[in-house]
């Protein structure tokens, strides 16, 4: 075989990959401004967000001694955990508290159970009054060489004292860091605290060898279980130590049960409390609420898009400007536009009162009452007959409307999940509208005189020839108005009252209120797979290929 | 040529301005965090407004007080405080406080004398209730209703809000759970002294959902200070809680048809804090704009426009006429004693400790 070589000797294939590899790179380069701004604004902070709801230091980094000690405790047992876990948490928190993370840590748990908060800022408050000091004054009465800082930092340099006493070493270490850290002092010129000094003790009683001998026998102990007790007695519920041990790895999947009502148990995972679910319910009502809303874009988007797609140009040149006009309209101007509209003493609720006052609105109303209680009547025929078949008997409610007897009373349009659903439509129109235009631009209006000419009535004509062209708008405005729905927050919040909001709101809600970021982000992560997921499905069922926004 | 030139002047004069600010001289702008409406203003005309004539200091506003302790914590998480002084509540003044978020303050060398000689501490008094709060004011919330909305008999006790036979309507609370939990409680029948008690208590907190739950379709949730006194001016409620200032503004001021019930209002206090972490110059700048602001004659000039007491006793005696109006301010405050004959006391300790707690629990009710 003989090998093709290129002019400058090298063969062929090796110049030609060099050649294609220098043009891939020179295309990465100018694509790279555009790569790094979406990597840095868009992929990382996504992956951020999915570490986030699964991460979980903050146990482990505020309470490392207890967190190890309790390995030993058996959470069934039903019993707090014995003296040297709370011996282990007495350490900890004085730490803690002296850099202000017991707090952080508390309202951590109390993500988990309620309660939890309070217990960390009482015990950081209360553990600076434990009465450990008799131990300070008893080692310090035996030889005054423990009341100099110095000595102390000469003992803890000294490897022999340190493996004779690693306890007291560690928490001495932990110590001096903090002195210099939180209070930024020197350590070799300050007397150890008294927690050291319980170290000391307790290692002492162990049998460990000080290095000065202390006979502390006639010291009477304290109980640190008890002095925990006395600050508050939930440290003796072995409930509060089960959350403590379950939350101590540094990653859970707590977070994303959360998201679902439910709650990492001893026994696996359990449903949460009645009155603690509300997350599926808020994503069935979001999607729900957005499939209204799609449906009603598409209501009163598709009439419009034709219009505006084969009216003259003038004509259409002014309609587009009343369709863009709102679109360019801050999205707040028009959510408390719609607070004026809708609220109870609004212009449309007052301009029924004035029609229902009116002899023209007192023929009409019994009609009109007449044909909705007609409707209503349907509805609990049909329910009665549907109770029937699937044997559930016990009849129907009457869902007769009582307004007609009772004389017309003001209509509640806001503050519920009717006025999110009015104003959202109304903000997401034009995004169903604009993509339903461009695909209709396209369609030669000439296909309907051709059906037509051909014996087909009006509708056939629409129905078999021009709807099926304008199906690829269709999806791509359904797309738009849902994914942007589910993302909404800020007019829900103005005009859903509490009814009629989303899951989006309550992601806003742990991001700039109750600060639990690792639950939004969990939610936000949810929402992420289903928003992938209904994508997914709309692919497979109509083709993403079918999606146009015109040409 | 001449740019060139100028451009080097200017960054000359930045460099020693820098060099200047970073040698212990203060800072000329400072952002300041408050609640927005008519309290900011108060607050501009009576403090910002002569301290930046008196210093040359540029003073920027900013309205996000309800979510400071959020935003500081996010802040601190960050590493970049952008806030110098913020006016916060009591209760959250207490949890910045504990998270070490906020300076702790010398009252005596740090804060103004009192102008009857009296240290700041002596004059405050009981109202220095955590090491990191300057006092300010003094404030309740209580509950507005429309006079010409209510009927006959215009309601007198808070538990108004809760008989929605009489007073049928929507009204509007605040979407958080203090003060509307301890209003459902003595509206339930606990004594006024038990109130804390009962509602550190599960049944205490399922008692007080309860109540609330009977009332909960007819209420519309406010966030800011300003939904209220908006609603009840729209007609669209018949009475609702906010703060009294505001609706002295809505009733004196506007002249809507709107009266106040002082009935169990709730005492609360509110003042500044100064995040940590700042830059010393930024902290010299805050630690003297809180001593100017909170001396005697100033915490007196706030009562000029706004109806909320002072917090230092030795400004009381200088509380005069309302500065455009020219009522006379102190039938107005909330400390008056005939508006103050059924005060609840608020307990400002009590959530610090349980906000995180209850809160949690307040906002899945609602939701529900």
């Amino acid at each position: 075989m003989t090998l093709v070589l290129a002019a400058d000797g090298r063969p062929l294939k090796a110049s030609l990959n060099r050649a294609l590899r220098r043009q891939k790179l020179r295309a990465l380069m100018l694509i790279a401004p555009l790569l790094i701004f979406i990597m840095v604004s868009f992929v990382m902070p996504i992956a951020d967000m999915l570490f986030r709801s699964v991460e979980n230091e903050i146990v482990v980094e505020t309470l490392p001694r207890t967190v190890a000690t309790l390995d030993g405790w058996d959470s069934e047992s039903g019993q707090a955990p014995s003296e040297d876990v709370f011996a282990a948490l007495y350490f900890d928190l004085v730490l803690a508290t002296e850099y202000k993370t017991h707090t952080r840590l508390g309202s951590r748990l109390n993500y988990e159970m309620s309660g939890i908060s309070s217990l960390f800022r009482k015990s950081g408050r209360g553990v600076g009054r434990f009465t450990t000091d008799t131990y300070t004054d008893a080692i310090q009465a035996a030889d005054l060489a423990y009341s100099d800082p110095a000595q102390w930092a000469v003992w803890m340099a000294d490897d022999d004292v340190r493996a004779a006493l690693p306890m007291t070493a560690n928490i001495y270490d932990a110590w001096a860091t903090m002195i210099i850290v939180a209070e930024e002092d020197v350590p070799a010129e300050e007397v150890p605290w008294d927690f050291v000094y319980t170290s000391l003790f307790l290692e002492v009683m162990e049998g460990a060898e000080p290095p000065i001998a202390l006979d502390l026998s006639a010291v009477a102990p304290v109980s640190l279980r008890d002095q925990f007790a006395d600050v508050d007695e939930d440290w003796l519920d072995p409930v509060v130590w089960q959350i403590v041990k379950i939350y101590s790895p540094e990653y859970t999947n707590g977070y994303f049960l959360n998201s679902v009502d439910r709650l990492k148990g001893l026994d696996g995972i359990e449903v949460r409390p009645e009155n603690e679910q509300i997350y599926i319910t808020l994503f069935i009502r979001t999607m729900i609420m957005s499939g209204s809303i799609m449906g009603m874009c598409v209501l009163l988007g598709y009439p419009i898009a034709w219009l505006l797609a084969n009216l003259p140009a003038r004509k259409a040149n002014m309609l587009m400007i009343l369709v863009l006009l709102p679109f360019w309209t801050s999205l707040l101007v028009r959510t408390s536009a719609w607070k004026v509209l809708l609220q109870r003493q609004g212009v449309i609720n007052d301009t029924l009162v004035w029609y229902h006052s009116t002899w023209f609105g007192q023929l009409l109303d019994p009609v009109f009452m007449g044909l909705l209680n007609l409707c209503y009547a349907l509805v609990n025929a049909i329910t009665w007959v549907w109770n029937l078949i699937n044997g559930i008997w016990g009849g129907t409610d009457g869902l007769y409307l009582d307004w007609a007897v009772a004389g017309f009373e003001r209509l509640a349009l806001i503050n519920n999940q009717t006025g999110t659903i009015i104003a959202m439509t109304h903000i997401l129109l034009p995004f169903m509208i604009l993509p339903l235009f461009s695909v209709m631009k396209t369609i030669p209006i000439a296909y309907l005189r051709a059906a037509k000419s051909l014996g087909a009535t009006n509708w056939t004509a629409f129905w078999r020839v021009y709807f099926p062209q304008s199906v690829p708008g269709i999806g791509a405005g359904c797309i738009l108005v849902f994914i942007l729905s589910i993302g909404y927050y800020i007019t829900p919040e103005l005009v859903g009252g509490t009814k009629g909001v989303f899951i989006s709101n309550r992601i806003a809600f742990h991001i700039s209120s109750s600060l639990n970021w690792g639950l939004a982000a969990a939610l936000g992560t949810i929402l992420l797979v289903v928003v992938m997921g209904l994508y997914w499905m709309y692919d497979k069922i109509v083709g993403i290929d079918n999606v146009k926004l015109g040409g | 040529m001449k740019t060139t030139m100028k451009l080097m002047a200017t960054t000359c004069l930045t460099l020693s301005a820098t060099l200047a600010a970073a040698d212990g001289h203060m800072a000329d702008e400072m952002t300041i965090v408050s609640w927005g409406g008519a309290y900011s203003s108060s607050q501009e005309n009576a403090y910002h407004i002569p301290y930046a004539e008196m210093t040359g200091v540029t003073i920027i506003n900013d309205a996000s007080s309800a979510e400071a302790v959020a935003k500081l914590r996010a802040m601190s998480e960050a590493g970049n405080i952008t806030w110098d002084v913020v006016d916060v509540v009591a209760s959250d003044a207490i949890r910045l406080c504990d998270e070490g978020l906020a300076l702790e303050i010398d009252f005596d060398t740090q804060l103004a004398v009192g102008d009857d000689g009296s240290t700041a501490t002596e004059d405050f008094g009981d109202l220095l209730v955590s090491d990191c709060f300057i006092p300010q004011i003094v404030y309740s919330t209580t509950v507005g209703y429309r006079t010409d909305l209510v009927g006959d008999t215009p309601p007198t006790d808070i538990c108004a809000i809760f008989d929605t036979e009489t007073y049928p309507g929507m009204r509007s609370l605040e979407k958080r759970p203090i003060n509307n939990m301890e209003w459902a409680l003595l509206c339930d029948g606990v004594a006024k002294a038990d109130v804390y008690d009962v509602l550190e208590t599960d049944e205490g907190q399922t008692q007080a959902f309860a109540k609330l739950d009977t009332i909960k379709d007819s209420v519309i949730w406010w966030s800011a200070g300003a939904d209220t006194p908006q609603l009840l001016a729209d007609g669209e409620i018949i009475m609702g809680s906010t703060y009294n200032g505001r609706l002295f503004s809505l009733i004196e001021e506007q002249g809507q048809p709107v009266a106040m019930l002082w009935d169990a209002q709730v005492f609360d206090l509110d003042g500044w804090i100064i995040p940590t972490g700042l830059s010393p110059e930024r902290e010299a700048r805050a630690l003297d704009y809180v001593y100017f602001a909170t001396d005697t004659q100033r915490l007196a000039d706030q009562a000029k426009y706004i109806s909320y007491g002072p917090a230092r006793a030795s400004s009381a005696p200088l509380v005069g006429q309302h500065a455009t109006l020219g009522i006379d301010m102190a039938p107005h405050m909330p400390t008056d004693p005939a508006n103050a004959t059924n005060t609840f006391l608020y307990n400002y300790t009590w959530w610090a400790d349980y906000r995180d707690d209850l809160d949690a629990k307040f906002q899945v009710w609602l939701s529900q």
